[in-house]
């Protein structure tokens, strides 16, 4: 995969190449590639001159660096108490409904995975969700159908 | 807003305060004045834990390591917490103008924002920001830079020495302590760690002077604080308000008219109910809170609470230590075993006291702190949990 490779260089030439230099690089990777592969892993042991445990120890670590294949857009619904009070599930339902897959998986065309995740800090604005690093809030059905739709059209 | 009993407070937000005037005046005075006025006001630490801001940049301060660092926490995970987003949304200038002046005066010339990954959409008007601050303070001739880090997703490195863990590229494991960041904190060098609140009160302490934050609040909470308000409210958002109010003067001005509970402090906090309103402080005092102030009515199942805190906590433990691993899987497994009728009521006794043990047992703060939604919901709702 020379993809990989020349992306994990670029974000090393750009970070470093020490311990500290490994998150921001491995987030890189998130933002390019959605998630982090076993190869692009060990391309990051190698390109950092680490041990591949200790990528993996660390990308594993952390929520948002999914290791599974995700789709091209990733959402996140917050499942934390308040949004769960103003009503999370109906909108994962109709997310579900929406792109016809369940919390966890991605959809054929890998387009969108959902996800479920913690507190984002919009409880105010509940139920709120990321999509990518966009933050929608105070979501409905009709909202939740809208944004959807909008990302649908301009893939 | 209609007569209320509540104070409300303008000083984070305010507007009349021009951050270069503030800097550059503060950047002369001497570092003893500067800690005395910090010391004075009685600032303490707005991140939870409330450690008098003053004597950590007074420890740090006096390490004698050539490099020390300043770190502004804002990781703000804590359920119900969103006011740190909200301040570096309208003034990241006094964040920065907060960091500034901690550096001064421990002797720092690197800082750092750790900042969740759920606001990656911040960083780009957070680096703009940063562009206009790092030519002030070069116009000044002060020899200071502050990087944004951001995190991933993951509630425990907002734990301070789980965050400097996660800013040397590691998985963010909670530290033995001690030793206690003062001494040796990022790359084991003595930091000073504060949350973003924490920073911008101290910023604004040295503008307006300790007397005049002083005199707000109580003997042991001084000053006042951000508060994020949200669940069964109509009026939900953030609120700075002056510390050591009444819980039942707080509910009658943000509850609907029919709130049974209010839990202080996000999902390491407290759950306070109805009956214990009057008799309750907001502040060091009684029941502390980083800011989340979440509001339940009588339409809320507390089991349905509790047990979303204990998937929280499940979730996001670091599974480092037993206790808390094993514990927090063991408290879900358990109230869902009652609820069904599985296990007897007296089963919650059992829980409670594995709770009680997570305390004293846990690593750090998070294990830690489990127990003080557990006990507290338990105790005050326990049918709830049963039937
Ligand atoms: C599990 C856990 C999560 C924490 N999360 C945060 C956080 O998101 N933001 C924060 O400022 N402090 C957080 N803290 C507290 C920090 O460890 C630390 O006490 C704080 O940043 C110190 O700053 P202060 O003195 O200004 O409050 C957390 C503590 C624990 C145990
Ligand atoms: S108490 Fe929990 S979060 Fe803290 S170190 Fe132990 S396992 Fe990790
Ligand atoms: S509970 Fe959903 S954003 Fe905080």
């Amino acid at each position: 995969m020379p993809e990989i490779k020349e992306l994990v260089k670029d974000l090393a030439d750009k970070h470093g190449r020490n311990r500290e230099s490994l998150l921001p690089i491995l987030q890189g990777i998130v933002t390019e590639e959605r998630f982090i592969s076993d190869v692009a892993m060990t391309e990051v042991a190698r390109e950092l001159d680490m041990s591949a445990a200790l990528v993996y120890g660390t990308a594993t670590f952390y929520s948002f660096l999914d290791t599974k294949p995700r789709g091209k857009f990733v959402i996140r619904v917050c499942k934390t108490i308040t949004c769960d009070m103003k009503g999370k599930k109906q909108i994962v339902k109709t997310l579900e409904e929406l792109l016809k897959i369940k919390v966890g998986e991605t959809t054929k065309d890998k387009n969108f995975t959902l996800l479920e995740t913690n507190c984002l800090g919009w409880c105010h604005k509940g139920p709120a969700m990321l999509i990518n690093d966009e933050v929608f809030t105070e979501l409905d059905e009709d909202k939740v159908t809208e944004i959807i739709d909008d990302y649908m059209r301009n893939i | 807003m209609p007569n209320t009993k509540l104070k409300r407070v303008d000083i984070i937000f305010s507007e009349d305060c021009v951050y270069k005037d503030v800097l550059a005046d503060n950047l002369k005075k001497s570092n003893e004045d500067i800690l005395k006025d910090i010391l004075d006001s009685g600032l303490r630490g707005r991140g939870g834990a409330g450690f008098p801001t003053g004597l950590k940049w007074k420890f740090t301060s006096q390490e004698t390591e050539e490099e020390k660092y300043v770190v502004c926490n804002a990781d703000e995970g804590e359920p119900g917490t969103f006011k740190d987003r909200e301040i570096l949304t309208r003034v990241p200038l006094k964040v920065f103008g907060g960091m500034a002046i901690c550096a001064k005066v421990i002797g720092a010339k690197h800082g750092y924002v750790y900042l969740r990954g759920e606001y990656q959409f911040l960083k780009a008007d957070l680096e703009k920001a940063l562009e206009e601050f790092h030519s002030f303070v070069k116009e000044l001739g002060f020899d200071f830079q502050i990087h944004i880090l951001m995190g991933s997703g993951a509630y425990i490195c907002g734990e301070e020495s789980a965050l400097f863990e996660s800013m040397e590229g590691k998985r963010g494991e909670p530290r033995n302590k001690p030793p206690y960041p003062t001494i040796s904190g990022f790359r084991n060098k003595p930091t000073v760690i504060n949350n973003v609140e924490t920073l911008v009160y101290a910023f604004m302490i040295c503008r307006i002077g300790a007397g005049k934050f002083h005199e707000l609040g109580t003997t042991d909470s001084r000053g006042s604080k951000v508060f994020s308000i949200s669940g069964d409210t109509p009026i939900a958002g953030i609120y700075e308000l002056e510390l050591g109010m009444s819980l039942e003067d707080f509910v009658e001005e943000f509850g609907d008219g029919d709130t049974k509970a209010v839990q202080v402090g996000g999902a390491s906090g407290f759950c306070v109910p109805r009956k214990k309103f009057k008799d309750t402080i907001i502040g060091f005092e009684g029941v502390p809170t980083g800011g989340s102030m979440m509001l339940f009515n009588s339409s809320r199942s507390m089991y349905n609470v509790l047990k979303n805190y204990v998937e929280f906590f499940e979730e996001e433990s670091c599974g480092q230590c037993t206790p808390c691993r094993v514990g927090c899987q063991q408290l879900k497994k358990g109230i869902e075993a009652i609820k069904k009728g599985e296990k007897s009521a007296h089963y919650l006794d059992t829980l409670q006291k594995l709770a009680d043990t997570m305390k004293v047992s846990s690593k750090c703060g998070l294990g830690q702190s489990v127990a003080n939604s557990f006990s507290s919901i338990v105790d005050n709702f326990r049918e709830e949990m049963i039937y």
